[in-house]
Parts: structure tokens; C-alpha cells; sequence
């Protein structure tokens, strides 16, 4: 093909050209050359190199959840020091640095990067498409969430752990009150996980306006890209908040700036101002993705499309649309104005309106279907019933007045929990359930699905509900002890209790990963029956994802001609598409209605991902170790190695030279 | 009505070994409002399931007008319980919100699950397996569902702003102003006075007049705390440059307990005070007491007093005396109070000469160093301590 | 939903092709992110001002003459590379290369004159609440202004290689519209640091 072009093209690659449409079959020639095309170099040059949207949505997951059984090692140190009134278990030196990790880990190493994972390798499958819009920067983005979440470790073993709770405070965290380097070590490994989730969140958002299949038009996007989608744009306005924040605490702590410094009229407010600006947009950013997750998988275990899809999407974005004005309802206490008071509380009320719209739609999808009680309808269902919990204790922390007694208390504790396990952590558990077999072509044990759900469920709501007591019998959060009167006792011990009940369910689920990765039954492509396009390609998917780039017209591709009262319509084609294998190569299409507008050349594997992420957090080693040469060289290389990144290459159908027939011959157009 | 239900409850087992599991049991069925006839031996006469429907609506009614707990507060088995118990007017209104919230929200919570668990296990026809359902229908549950939410949120909402207007003020002009200073781990508590003469400072329990509104300034001396005496009043930070304002009343005599509610560091687990009302002649006698220098020094604690001097009084003050510290809480009227060490421990000899030597024992991380002391120096420093009544 | 996407008869572009391409909607996604930064850092300036009680700023109104000067050469920069885009895309790849070095010399400026504005200051970063404002929000800016001409240096060198002609120039696009984004926000910078304490002093 490349030689017909030769001609025509004889100094620069292409700029324009008719795609060809037609089909791949399985096992063909053409097909071994696709392959060919995509894959990833064997051995560690690949696993340094690989830009592949799978292997790095594995990689996401697979580091999100060790860094969630780290945070729950630490939650039950915690436990255990907790049984009890007066126990010695930690000193409270050690209880402050475990909490604060616990929270750390838990909500940033863990809750948005399991996310991540899940929408890295699902939406080029979900969407249709071959990859993520930036492959390097997806690489780069993982990369660097690898070294902040390390970064962000290394004091631990010095037993130097950052202690000033995951919302660090100020003055607490600031130079006078908090000496040694774990303020820092939070700080810069905030900043530098900053990194990693703006360029992750760039990558998601001009992934869904560029690169779906052609008739995937905006409504028929499945609601985990919208999710993700939401969250992504929330992200860009968000991060920025809090990745201030902690730059501008480590420079009040190493250069001797004053913004939080009340001897010199900085303001400890201000730190609370732009930590809940980016912190209640975080709340929305870890959970609608998750939320998505159940609206896309629910309705393959009911046997029907999802009720309201229009209104679930709308209500997605319209949480954080309001998400991002109510982050003064996390500082009631501070003594803001009454009228101040008023307008947030209202507003904090009025953003449970789009979270009923979900619900309902959910329970409506279930009433209405025909469930199939596999694993995964188990989590979903049980999500639903603790999102439920979550949301009204919510109402209740909106009641500005009530707030101020629920606030710091285990109230908040048990909230927070039954939000961010309740609607992060049992989703994503069934979602490992339900795409476990599109990851590696193997069923997860259903047997021990059950146990891991009835264990985990259980457990949950034992060790968490009493905390709800706990709150309103006045415990605050954040104490390393409570004395015996108080009255505590009982319902701490249950809590604890509970916590190891929970821990033994999550056990029981990650036995189930390891037995059924090497034993599980071989999956078909489409073991649940499912609706949605990842189905239609191999488990797992072959590199390229999709031979030919399919045409959408539904969206339920794969339930298509199955639906009562379906009306006539075109039917998505599968099998034959666009051929697109000039070099790698996928379609790009118009933001809303989904029309093929250009061929985009995708990036080769390269080693530039890793090597920026490795100068550009070797740099932040550099702060944290003041070695400002050290700094600076780091940030050289790191230029440098963006500038070849950059760099136009052939392959990418850039211009690369100015003359001569010659460069024709090395040309990247045909294989 | 409810709470006398719960201490009904509560007196039934209050003796009992199983006194904490039932507290939990009362405080949950306080919580979902399970009917309370199986229990409420002392309590209610009920028979009939109407009676108990009536008694459930009343409880709902009644929740919301003024409840007067007759238990005294300080021999309450859960201090900080601002669920079951409120004795002032800045927290009844909220207690009352507290319960009407539970109640509606713990009802709808149940509702809403049940027609999920309705949803799961209904019988369906046993149709073409292989048939999808229909993609329309099903959103008059998302019209139904979200119209009554808004609705209800709206009447909550409306509900709170009233609640918060209520308690955001008192009615009738404070009393008394005092200022409360966090400091790590503890509270120094300045009562003004017109004149200069009469205002005096205080450490980890304040006195107030039963009955009257008294206007705290709060402040920080280091990082932020947060006042909290959850039967009095909600919490308010305590942010360094800043004063915040707040008020608290007690409607009945007795100890009302706080703990500082914000973390603050390693030693915020062990922040408490706590706040004494009491009848006007009995707090004006305090105050009388409190404005007092400390007795001259008699001969035979010459040694103790010097003892001070050397080890207690760069942090510690006592007034009238050389001891002008004020890093630590003022000691001037130290066999005060009830208790020492920010709550820590009850104010006896024993507990305070333990305090002194073995502080870090007990508050680990505390500023207080543990003070090594030979046996004739822990007793001549105690004969001296006992002075300061 | 019944429709479906025709089968396209028309030429599709290839590859990084004007704004259709993925770096364009990139760089804007960036910018979004990016502004909110320095949205961030005038609401802590205010509220830092607003907060103090003092007069703002306390170490008397900014001298205009200088910054006022530094302000126009940048958005003259801005105007040179638009000069050079504009050549490309006419086809004059060469004179193009002089708009870039202007806007790079322009920039280069810039930065001299803010350093020079820097060194005369009579506080520092640590020396107060104002300082600390003053040479963070600056100093931020500044580094974008020293990326930028980062970007533009490279473009310079691609467009001397001959990488760009009138049809293929994305990257020029991509990298004109970040340094474009530097120069506004340096005029959001400029009226709340220089221009402001006027208005509040009247």
C-alpha cells in the first residue's frame, strides 16, 4: 500500500487519503500483520516501553490495590489500637502516622487510580477505538502515580510518616508545630501525583471528544465515560487547588514564606479554602466513575438496558457541577458568617437530588429486569444499599446546625466509609468480577465470589454502622485513645470487630484473583451475555483491540435485534469497518455526532514515558533533599527528554525532512 | 418523651453487666425508632399495634418540642452523648434536628432498601430467558423517586435555616464574656471585667451561672483546636489569628464535659475540659475565689515553694507569687478544680504528684515533662501544692 | 439513535492535521488547567490582601513605568509569533523564521526586565506576607514565560529544518496558542499586582 503512494508523496508522508473499508478475518494473514503492527517488544524493553491502554489499565489496577491493602494493613493497626479504652498497642505518634497514611493511601493511591485503571483499559473498547488519545502520555501518567505513591513512602520506614492527617491542617503541618521531613515528603509527592492526574485527566477528556467510533454519537456513550468523563474536566479545575496548596506549605516550610504564617498575617483559612476547593470536587472525582461502573454492568445481570439513561448522565454531571459549590460544608465550624452558612448548607442539600436520580434509576433497573444472581450483581446490588446509607447520613452532615455536632466526629468517620467503600470499593470489587474475564480470558471462582460478598458485606456494615454511634455519642475522629468514661468501649470493640471481618472478606476476594488467574475456566468473549463493545473482541482483547474500526448504531451494540420493542434500525457493524494498518493508525471522529473526520497516527512504544516520570520525580527527590544541582540537572533531563518526545516524527505523519526522495525510502507508512 | 423512653431503658439495665451492649441497643432504637413497647416495662402501657402506631407519631411530634432530661449531667455513663441529652438552648434545637433528621431520613433509608430487596427477590414470569427488556419505562421511579426527595430536602432545609437561626444567637445579652485560648493540650480561660482588678485566668474548667448566656471568644495559642461541649453547644474551630465567637447556656446545675474536637497533634486524644454551672451565689463565691492571690507562703513549706519556683514556674504562673510562666495552665487555684492535666485525671494528692513525675507516661507527647523528684522534694512540693485552694 | 455513520467517500487527513489533531485539543485542555492555577493564586493573593487589614501593599504602590514597559514588549512578542504563524500558513516558511526570532528575542526581554524588576525590590520572598506573594505569583509566571520560550526555541529549530510548511505547521499552532496563553495571563498577573493597589487606594 505504501508503495501506490510513493509517488504521489514523494517528500512527505500523506496528508490526506479515502480509508479502506472491509473485513479481517480471524487468523489471516492480514490479521498476523495488524498484530504485528501493535505489539509490544518481549521482555523488560517492552515492560519499560509498552504504551498499550491495556497493559497500563492493568498496571493501574494492580497498583491501586496493593497500595489498598497497605492502607488496610494500617486501618486495622488502627483497629486494633481502638479495641479498647487506654490500649498501648501504638503510641499516638505512631496512631497520627498510620491514620494519616491510611487516609493518604486510601484516597489517593488507591481510590482515582483503581479508577483509572478501569477506564484506561476499558474505554478504547467501550468507545471503539485502538487507544487512548495520548498512549505516552497514558504511560507517563502511570509512570509518575507509581513514584508519587513510593515518593510519598519514603519517610515511612524512618517512622517520619507525614501525621497530619490526610487534610493537613495548617499550622499543625507548617514549619513551627511540625519539623522533619514528612510534611514534605506529603507535599511534593501531593504535587508530583498532581502531575499524573492532570495529564491522566487531559488524556480521558480528549479521548471521548476524539477518538470514538464513528456512530458512537454523545448518547450513546456508556455512563462510566461519562463518569469518568466528569471527573476528569472536574479534575482540571481542581487539581490545581490543591497542588497550590501543598506547594505553597513546602515553600512556608523550606524558603521561609509567610502564606500561612499568622505572626505574619498569613491565614490558616486560606489553607482550608483551597484544600476543600479541590477536596470536595475529590469526592465526586473517586466516586462517579464508580457509579458509572454499576450503571454500565448492572443492567447485563438485569437483563436490561439501564432506566433514564439521559437522566443518569445529566445527574452525573450535574453532581459536580454543584460539587464544586459546596466545599464550605466541610468548614461550618470555622466561624464563617451565618448567611455564608446558610447558602452552603442549602446548596449541600440540593446535591443529593441528582444521587436520588441515580438510585432510583438503579432500583427501577432491577425491578424491571430479570436479575441473574452472579458475583456481581451481588456487589452492585449491595453498592445500591450502602449508597443509600451514605447518601442520608450525608443530608444529616448538611444540616449546618446538626453539622456542627456530626463534624470531626465518627459520625464523619462512618460516612465517609460507607461513601467511599459503599460507592468506591464494593463497585469496584464486582467490576473486577464482571471484566476479570475480559483481562485474562478466565471466569473468577463464583463460589468464592459469594463467600467474598456475604463476608465483605457483613463485615462492613458491623464494623462500620456503630461507628455512626460512636459519632453521636460524642467520639471524636482522630483520637489515639479514649478513656472508659466516656462509653465508648462497646461499640469500638464491635467496630474492630467488624474491620477484621471485612479484612477477611477482601482476603477471601484476592485468594479468588490468584486461584482463578491460573485456574479459572476459559471465558468466552462475552461470558455475561453483556451489551457493550469490549464484549465483542477476545478475552483478552488482541493488541490493536478492534481488526477493523466498527460502526456504532445503538447503545447496545451487542443486544441488538434482542430488545422488546426495539425500533428498526441500522445495526452496528462489527465485523466489517475501516481498515486502518498503514503504521499504527485509528480513527478519529467529531466530538458529538461521532463522524470520522481524520486517520490519527498512533505513537510507537517508547522509552521517553518512563524516562521523563524518572527525571521529573528524581527532580522532586531533589527538592525534598534540598540538592538544588541535583534539582537542576533533573530538570534539564527532563526538558530533554520532552523535547524528543516531542521531536516530529515520520511515523507520526510528521514532516521530517525539507528534501529529497530519499527519506521516502525510510518512510513509516507501510509496515 | 423520647428520652425519658431511653432512660427508661437505660435504667432498666444501668446496673447490669450488660450496661454498655443495652446502651448500644437503646441508642439504636433511639436511632430507627423501633417501637419501644418490648422494652418499655416502666414506661408505656401498650397493647395494641394502634397504640404503638400513635405512640411512634407522637414520638415524632414530641421530638420536636422541648424534652427536660432529669438526669444530672455529670453522672451521665456516655459525657459527650449530644444525641440523647442537651441542657441549654444553643443545643436543644439541634438535639430536636438531630432526631427529626434521624427519624425521617433512618424511615425513607428503610423504604428506599426494601424496595430494592423487593426488586431482587420479586417473582417474575418465567419468559424467553433470551429477550432483553425494553430499554423505555421504569423513569416514573426516577420521576417519583426524585420528586419526593426534593420535596423532603426542601422541608429539611427549610427546617434546618430556622434551627440555625435560633441557636446562632441567644436572646437576651451574654452575661459574661470569657475568652478561651487553645493551647497544646490545653485551655486557659480569661474572665473579663470592667475593671482591670477583677478579671482573673483560669485553666480546663470553666464555671458559668445556671440559666445564662455567656459569650466565648475563642482563640489559639498554636495550631487550631476546637471548642466542643457537645451538651451545650456544637463545636467552633479555634484558628490562630482569629477570634471566633460563640455561646453556650446551662439550664440545669452541673459538669458538662468538652474535648477538643480538631486534631491538633499527638497529644489531642488527651484535650478535654470541662464546664461547671452552677447558681448564681455559688458562682459569684467561685469567681470571688478565683480573683484571690495565692496564700502567703508559711514557713513550713518554705521547701515545696522554692521547689515550685525552680521546677514548676518558668511555665506555670501563680499569682502573687515570683511563678509567672504562661506556657502551662495557671496554678493559682489548682485544688479547684476537678480534674488536672486537661481532663486527663481526677484532682487528688495521689493522681497529682503522679501527674508531676510521671506526665509523660500519662500524656504521652505532652508539653509537661515528667519531673524527677526524690522522695523529700515529692513531698514538700506536694505540702506546698496543697496550699493553692 | 437509529442513525448510523455513513461510510466516508471523502479523503480522511492523516496524522496531526491542524486543530483536528489531538495535540491541539491537548494544549487547550492544559490551558483550562493551567489557568485555573493562576486563578488559584489571585484568589490567594486577594484574599490574603483582604485578610491582612493593613494597607495593601504594605510596602507602598508599585512603581508602572517599567512593568508597563515589560507588558507591552510581551504582548509584542505575542504579536511577532502571530506574524510567523501567519507566514507559514501563507507559505513563507522563511520569513516566518524571523517573526519566531523576534518573539523569542521579545520574550528573552522580558525575562531580563523581570529579573532586573526582581534584584530592585526591597523585600524578598521570606522577608514578608506581600514578598512572599509577590515573587510566587511572579516567579510562577515567570516560569512559564522560560517554558515557553522553551517551546518556541524548539519550534525555531524545526521550522529552520524545514519540518513546517503551509500545510503542516500543527505544532506551531499548538505551541503559539500556550506561549499566547502565558502573555494574557501575565496581563490577569499585572492588574492584580500593579494595577489593583491604585484601584483600592483610589
Amino acid at each position: 500500500m505504501a508503495a501506490t503512494d510513493a509517488p504521489q508523496y514523494r517528500i512527505d508522508p500523506p496528508l490526506e487519503r479515502i480509508p479502506e473499508m472491509g473485513r479481517i478475518p480471524a487468523g489471516s494473514a492480514i490479521e498476523a500483520r495488524l498484530e504485528k503492527i501493535w505489539e509490544t517488544a518481549p521482555g523488560w524493553r517492552g515492560w519499560l516501553s509498552t504504551v498499550d491502554h491495556k497493559t497500563i489499565g492493568v498496571r493501574y489496577l494492580v497498583t491501586a490495590f496493593l497500595f489498598l491493602v497497605i492502607g488496610g494493613i494500617e486501618a486495622l493497626f488502627l483497629r486494633i489500637q481502638l479495641a479498647g479504652p487506654d490500649m498501648a498497642f501504638l503510641t499516638p505518634e505512631q496512631y497520627n502516622q498510620l491514620f494519616t497514611m491510611h487516609g493518604v493511601t486510601m484516597i489517593f493511591l488507591y481510590a482515582l487510580p483503581v479508577l483509572s485503571g478501569f477506564s484506561n483499559y476499558l474505554w478504547p473498547l467501550l468507545l471503539g477505538s485502538r487507544d487512548m488519545a495520548f498512549p505516552r502520555l497514558n504511560a507517563l501518567s502511570y509512570w509518575i502515580f507509581l513514584f508519587a505513591g513510593l515518593f510519598m513512602y519514603i519517610s515511612f520506614p524512618l517512622g517520619q510518616a507525614p501525621n497530619a492527617g490526610w487534610f493537613n491542617y495548617v499550622p499543625f503541618s507548617g514549619p513551627i508545630y511540625n519539623t522533619g521531613p514528612n510534611i514534605d515528603v506529603f507535599a511534593l509527592g501531593m504535587v508530583l501525583l498532581g502531575i499524573s492526574t492532570t495529564v491522566g485527566s487531559i488524556n480521558f477528556v480528549v479521548t471521548l471528544f476524539r477518538m470514538r467510533a464513528p456512530g458512537m454519537t454523545i448518547n450513546r456513550v456508556p455512563i462510566l465515560v461519562w463518569g469518568t468523563l466528569t471527573a476528569s474536566v472536574a479534575n482540571l479545575f481542581a487539581i490545581p487547588a490543591v497542588s497550590l496548596a501543598f506547594f505553597l506549605l513546602w515553600l512556608d516550610r523550606q524558603i521561609g514564606a509567610h502564606f500561612f504564617d499568622v505572626a505574619n498575617n498569613g491565614q490558616p483559612l486560606l489553607w482550608q479554602h483551597l484544600f476543600w476547593i479541590f477536596g470536595h470536587p475529590w469526592v465526586y472525582v473517586v466516586v462517579l466513575p464508580a457509579m458509572g461502573i454499576v450503571s454500565d454492568a448492572l443492567p447485563t445481570f438485569c437483563r436490561r438496558p439501564l432506566v433514564g439513561y439521559t437522566a443518569v448522565a445529566l445527574a452525573t454531571m450535574a453532581t459536580m457541577l454543584l460539587g464544586f459549590g459546596v466545599w464550605v460544608h466541610h468548614m461550618f465550624a470555622t466561624g464563617l458568617p451565618t448567611v455564608a452558612l446558610s447558602i452552603f448548607g442549602a446548596a449541600s442539600m440540593v446535591i443529593s437530588i441528582p444521587s436520588a436520580v441515580a438510585v432510583f434509576a438503579w432500583i427501577a433497573t432491577i425491578w424491571l429486569g430479570k436479575p441473574v444472581f452472579k458475583t456481581p450483581f451481588l456487589f452492585f446490588a449491595g453498592f445500591v444499599a450502602l449508597f443509600i446509607i451514605g447518601g442520608m447520613s450525608g443530608v444529616m452532615t448538611a444540616a449546618v446546625p446538626l453539622d456542627w455536632q456530626l463534624n470531626e466526629t465518627y459520625f464523619i468517620v462512618a460516612h465517609l466509609h460507607y461513601v467511599l467503600l459503599g460507592i468506591n470499593v464494593f463497585p469496584v470489587v464486582g467490576a473486577i468480577y464482571y471484566w476479570f474475564p475480559k483481562f485474562t480470558g478466565r471466569m473468577m471462582s463464583e463460589k468464592l465470589g459469594k463467600w467474598s460478598f456475604w463476608t465483605m458485606f457483613i463485615g462492613f456494615n458491623a464494623g462500620f454502622f456503630p461507628m455512626h454511634i460512636a459519632g453521636l455519642l460524642g467520639m471524636p475522629r482522630r483520637i489515639y485513645t479514649y478513656p472508659s468514661r466516656m462509653g465508648w468501649d462497646e461499640v469500638n470493640l464491635i467496630t474492630t470487630v467488624g474491620s477484621f471481618i471485612f479484612a477477611v472478606g477482601v482476603l477471601i476476594f484476592l485468594v479468588n484473583v490468584v486461584l482463578s488467574v491460573k485456574r479459572g475456566a476459559r471465558a468466552g468473549a462475552n461470558p455475561w451475555d453483556a451489551p457493550t463493545l469490549e464484549w465483542a473482541v477476545s478475552s483478552p482483547p488482541p493488541a490493536y483491540n478492534f481488526a477493523t474500526i466498527p460502526t456504532i448504531a445503538s447503545r447496545h451494540p451487542l443486544w441488538e435485534g434482542r430488545i422488546e420493542g426495539e425500533e428498526e434500525h441500522s445495526r452496528t457493524k462489527l465485523e466489517e469497518g475501516y481498515l486502518l494498518m498503514r503504521g499504527r493508525e485509528t480513527l478519529g471522529t467529531s466530538p458529538i455526532d461521532a463522524k470520522p473526520v481524520v486517520i490519527l497516527k498512533m505513537p510507537e512504544d517508547s522509552y521517553t514515558p518512563f524516562l521523563v516520570g524518572l527525571f521529573v520525580s528524581l527532580l522532586f527527590v531533589g527538592l525534598l533533599l534540598h540538592s538544588w544541582t541535583f534539582t537542576a540537572l533533573m530538570a534539564a533531563l527532563s526538558c530533554a527528554a520532552l523535547s524528543s518526545w516531542m521531536w516530529p516524527r515520520r511515523k507520526l505523519g510528521q514532516r521530517t525532512t525539507r528534501h529529497g526522495p530519499a527519506s521516502a525510502g525510510r518512510g513509516g507508512e507501510g509496515p | 418523651m423520647g428520652v425519658q423512653y431511653s432512660l427508661a431503658v437505660r435504667s432498666a439495665f444501668s446496673h447490669s453487666a450488660a450496661a454498655g451492649i443495652a446502651h448500644i441497643v437503646a441508642s439504636l432504637r433511639t436511632l430507627e425508632l423501633v417501637k419501644p413497647m418490648k422494652a418499655s416495662k416502666s414506661g408505656f402501657d401498650s397493647r395494641s399495634a394502634i397504640k404503638n402506631l400513635r405512640f411512634r407519631i407522637t414520638f415524632l411530634a414530641l421530638s420536636t418540642i422541648a424534652a427536660r432530661p432529669s438526669e444530672a449531667a455529670d453522672t451521665l455513663r456516655t459525657p459527650l452523648n449530644y444525641f440523647l441529652y442537651s441542657y441549654g438552648p444553643a443545643a436543644t434545637p439541634v438535639m430536636h434536628l438531630g432526631w427529626l433528621m434521624t427519624a425521617l431520613l433512618s424511615a425513607i433509608t428503610f423504604i428506599v432498601i426494601l424496595l430494592l430487596v423487593i426488586a431482587i427477590v420479586r417473582k417474575r414470569s418465567s419468559a424467553d430467558s433470551g429477550m432483553i427488556g425494553a430499554e423505555s419505562g421504569g423513569l416514573r421511579w426516577v420521576y417519583i423517586g426524585t420528586g419526593i426527595s426534593t420535596f423532603i430536602l426542601a422541608g429539611l432545609t427549610v427546617y434546618f435555616l430556622a434551627v440555625l437561626n435560633a441557636v446562632a444567637k441567644p436572646t437576651e445579652a451574654p452575661a459574661l464574656t470569657l475568652t478561651v485560648t487553645g493551647y497544646d493540650w490545653w485551655w486557659s480561660i480569661e474572665y473579663e471585667h470592667a475593671d482591670p482588678a477583677k478579671r482573673f485566668v483560669t485553666a480546663n474548667e470553666i464555671h458559668i451561672p445556671v440559666g445564662r448566656p455567656v459569650l466565648l471568644k475563642l482563640k489559639s495559642a498554636d495550631v487550631i483546636h476546637a471548642f466542643w461541649v457537645p451538651v451545650l453547644a456544637g463545636k467552633t474551630q479555634m484558628i490562630p489569628g482569629l477570634v471566633n465567637q460563640k455561646w453556650i447556656q446551662a439550664d440545669a446545675p452541673g459538669v458538662y464535659v468538652g474535648q477538643c474536637a480538631q486534631f491538633c497533634g499527638v497529644a489531642h486524644a488527651h484535650m478535654n475540659l470541662e464546664v461547671v454551672a452552677e447558681s448564681d451565689q455559688d458562682f459569684e463565691k467561685w469567681q470571688e475565689a478565683q480573683r484571690r492571690t495565692a496564700f502567703p507562703v508559711s514557713e513550713h513549706n518554705e521547701h515545696g515553694y522554692k521547689l515550685f519556683m525552680d521546677r514548676c514556674g518558668g511555665c506555670h504562673a501563680v499569682r502573687g507569687t515570683e511563678a509567672e510562666g504562661l506556657h502551662g495552665p495557671d496554678l493559682t487555684h489548682l485544688n479547684s478544680r476537678g480534674r488536672i492535666a486537661a481532663g486527663l485525671l481526677t484532682n487528688t494528692p495521689d493522681h497529682l504528684m503522679d501527674w508531676i513525675t510521671r506526665a509523660q507516661y500519662f500524656k504521652p507527647g505532652a508539653r509537661m515533662p515528667s519531673i524527677a523528684l526524690s522522695d523529700s522534694e515529692a513531698s514538700a512540693l506536694a505540702s506546698y501544692l496543697s496550699t493553692l485552694n | 439513535m437509529s442513525e448510523t455513520a455513513r461510510v466516508v467517500s471523502q479523503p480522511l487527513p492523516v496524522g496531526s492535521v491542524g486543530k483536528l489533531s489531538g495535540g491541539w485539543w491537548g494544549m487547550i485542555a492544559l490551558i483550562v488547567t493551567e489557568a485555573s492555577l493562576f486563578g488559584y493564586l489571585l484568589f490567594t493573593y486577594f484574599y490574603l490582601a483582604a485578610q491582612s487589614g493593613q494597607d495593601w501593599p504594605p510596602t507602598g504602590l508599585p512603581g508602572l513605568l517599567i512593568p508597563g514597559i515589560n507588558t507591552i514588549i510581551l504582548l509584542a512578542s505575542s504579536a511577532a509569533f502571530w506574524a510567523g504563524e501567519r507566514r507559514i500558513q501563507q507559505g513563507g516558511t522563511r520569513s516566518s523564521i524571523f517573526g519566531f526570532i523576534a518573539a523569542i528575542a521579545l520574550g528573552s526581554a522580558f525575562v531580563a526586565i523581570q529579573l532586573l524588576e526582581w534584584k530592585n525590590k526591597t523585600f524578598s520572598i521570606n522577608s514578608d506576607l506581600y514578598g512572599s506573594l509577590y515573587f510566587t505569583i511572579t516567579g510562577f509566571h515567570l516560569c512559564h514565560v522560560i517554558i515557553g520560550l522553551g517551546v518556541l526555541l524548539l519550534l525555531l529549530a524545526w521550522t529552520m529544518m524545514g519540518y513546517f510548511d503551509h500545510k503542516r505547521h500543527v505544532a506551531i499552532t499548538i505551541g503559539g496558542v500556550y506561549w499566547h496563553f502565558v502573555d494574557v495571563v501575565w496581563l490577569f498577573v499585572f492588574s492584580a499586582l500593579y494595577l489593583s493597589p491604585y484601584l483600592q487606594r483610589g
